[in-house]
């Protein structure tokens, strides 16, 4: 298979055709997945319903249906918007996930642009969104707008630093930036010289884990971090005068960001594409490293999707406490303890 | 810190709801596909007991919305003894209730001083055309016999129980 694929070398074009058919598939479906398992099933089935049973077999095309509902809503703009503004904005929301895609790797070589600061372009490049939110919030020419966009703002440039911080553990860790690196150095790994499981960063950086999964629903403006969309205080912030088309790629946009951030929670924590028993180096990967990888991401949903259809609303003055006085302390211990026990092993 | 225990058993609440629900069925029923039995005292459909209704337009007047129509006229009844006088009473033309401006809001269930309105937990009464949801006198009197009968206000009181007039 080795060789099938080293035959199969295409000029840079063609690759680059590829790479952009690829990501423009997978994102839209990612989020029709997470979208239909999480929000429309496994939260039907926690408050005793059954969720959407007409459209297609047991209800599998609802969200099909909804895409083409929004596809027929006209297309409002308020009179006293900054029409460019106003229009760009989704799409930088849609470009920073985009962006995001890029650097997951599938597997050792299933990856669109394998980096070597894989981990510092990832993180950089998920704050992009905050742009478009602040767009969107102040082109609206609505004063729910803005107040979302400015939560919104304030709320992803708190949560960005623990997300941050408590990837730095795994970093030192590892001692790479490189996404592929990572999943190597946890398949790699030994549990005090057992290497049964390699060495999953779970269990060492649980702490971190625990805050990345916290400061990743943060960033998501999902349940309990859902301020900048509260529907009942500022009637769904940034999104109130987004209507149609211009929504449903708002909603793409969470959707996705949910599944490449679980992506990257499972790259980071659980291993990525590897599984114990199999050597990173084998051709199995090109099959079953997208496999594992997606497997490991519904995991890493559930349990934001689980947080975010428990748990009510925080205020704003206790989601900022949460994050600067509780999360970012405790990161900062976390890459205290794990740098010294990195130099004492 | 403190707060920890609470919020693990909220997950623990939602989690065990959602293996309830895949185990033993949900709380809910699929409505259309499967019939739906409402409880006893649901707000379906509003019914007249004609005999007992005298016009007195307290329903009519007390309704939010306005959607009870009323139209009568008044006539001579034979006395009740030989040699009496007749007995002036009204006789119901008219008694229409709208159910598409109606909000199930039961003041006129509650107003009638003769207990000639009733609830019935009938609910599948819709139509094609809006203006059929005006339901006439008799088509009011038809959902009599869909109106259950009253329970005590309290088991083994001795207040007198409602009775539910039956032709």
């Amino acid at each position: 298979m080795t060789l099938l694929l080293a035959a199969f070398d295409p000029p840079y074009w063609l690759s680059t055709v590829i790479k952009v058919l690829v990501v423009s598939i997978v994102v839209p479906t990612t989020a029709l997945i997470l979208g239909m398992v999480f929000l429309f099933k496994v939260m039907s089935w926690m408050q005793s319903r059954l969720g959407p049973q007409d459209a297609g077999p047991r209800g599998t095309l609802q969200l099909l249906a909804d895409g083409v509902k929004f596809l027929q809503k006209e297309d409002i703009a308020p009179n006293g918007a900054d029409m460019f503004i106003f229009k760009a904005a989704p799409l930088v929301v849609l470009m920073s996930t985009l962006l995001l895609y890029v650097a997951l790797p599938a597997s050792a070589h299933l990856v669109v642009a394998n980096l070597d600061v894989g981990v510092f372009y990832v993180l950089a490049v998920s704050s992009l969104s905050v742009i478009g939110v602040l767009m969107a919030g102040w082109a609206s020419a609505n004063k729910y707008s803005l107040m979302g966009g400015l939560r919104a703002a304030g709320q992803l440039i708190a949560y960005e630093l623990p997300m941050v911080l408590a990837t730095l553990g795994v970093v030192i860790q590892a001692g790479t930036l490189s996404l592929n690196g990572i999943v190597f150095s946890q398949a790699n790994g030994s549990i005090f010289g057992w290497t049964g499981i390699g060495n999953p960063f779970i269990l060492t950086q649980f702490v971190g884990f625990v805050i990345f999964i916290a400061a990743v629903q943060a960033e998501l403006t999902q349940p309990p971090f859902d301020m900048p969309v509260a529907e009942s205080e500022i009637v769904s912030g940034y999104q109130v005068e987004y209507t149609g088309f211009r929504f449903l790629i708002f909603f793409l946009a969470e959707f996705a960001t949910a599944f490449v951030f679980a992506g990257i929670a499972s790259i980071l924590f659980l291993g990525g594409w590897a599984v114990p028993w199999l050597a990173t180096g084998s051709d199995w990967y090109y099959v079953l490293g997208p496999a594992v990888l997606f497997a490991k991401v519904m995991v890493v949903s559930f349990i934001i999707f689980w947080v975010r259809f428990t748990y009510p609303r925080f205020r704003e003055d206790q989601l900022q406490s949460f994050a600067w006085k509780f999360l970012i302390p405790l990161a900062l211990a976390n890459i205290v303890v794990t740098a010294v026990l990195k130099v004492v092993f | 810190m403190p707060k920890v225990p609470g919020l693990v058993k909220g997950l623990g609440v939602t989690f065990g709801t959602m293996v309830k629900t895949l185990k033993d069925g949900p709380a809910t029923t699929r409505y259309p596909h499967e019939r739906e039995i409402p409880t006893p005292r649901a707000r379906g459909v509003i019914t007249l007991y004609e005999e007992n209704c005298t016009a007195c337009m307290l329903c009519a007047r007390e309704c939010p919305d306005w959607c009870i129509f009323i139209e009568a006229h008044k006539y001579l009844a034979p006395p009740r003894r030989e040699g009496g006088k007749p007995r002036q009473k009204n006789e119901l033309d008219r008694f229409d209730i709208d159910f598409s401006l109606c909000m199930y809001c039961g003041i006129c269930v509650e107003v009638c001083p003769f207990e000639a309105l009733f609830w019935s937990p009938e609910h599948e009464y819709s139509e094609v055309r809006i203006a059929d949801l005006l339901h006439d006198k008799t088509r009011l009197g038809q959902w009599m016999e869909t109106v259950p009968e009253f329970e005590a206000y309290e088991a083994g009181s001795e207040a007198k129980v409602k009775k539910v007039p039956r032709d």
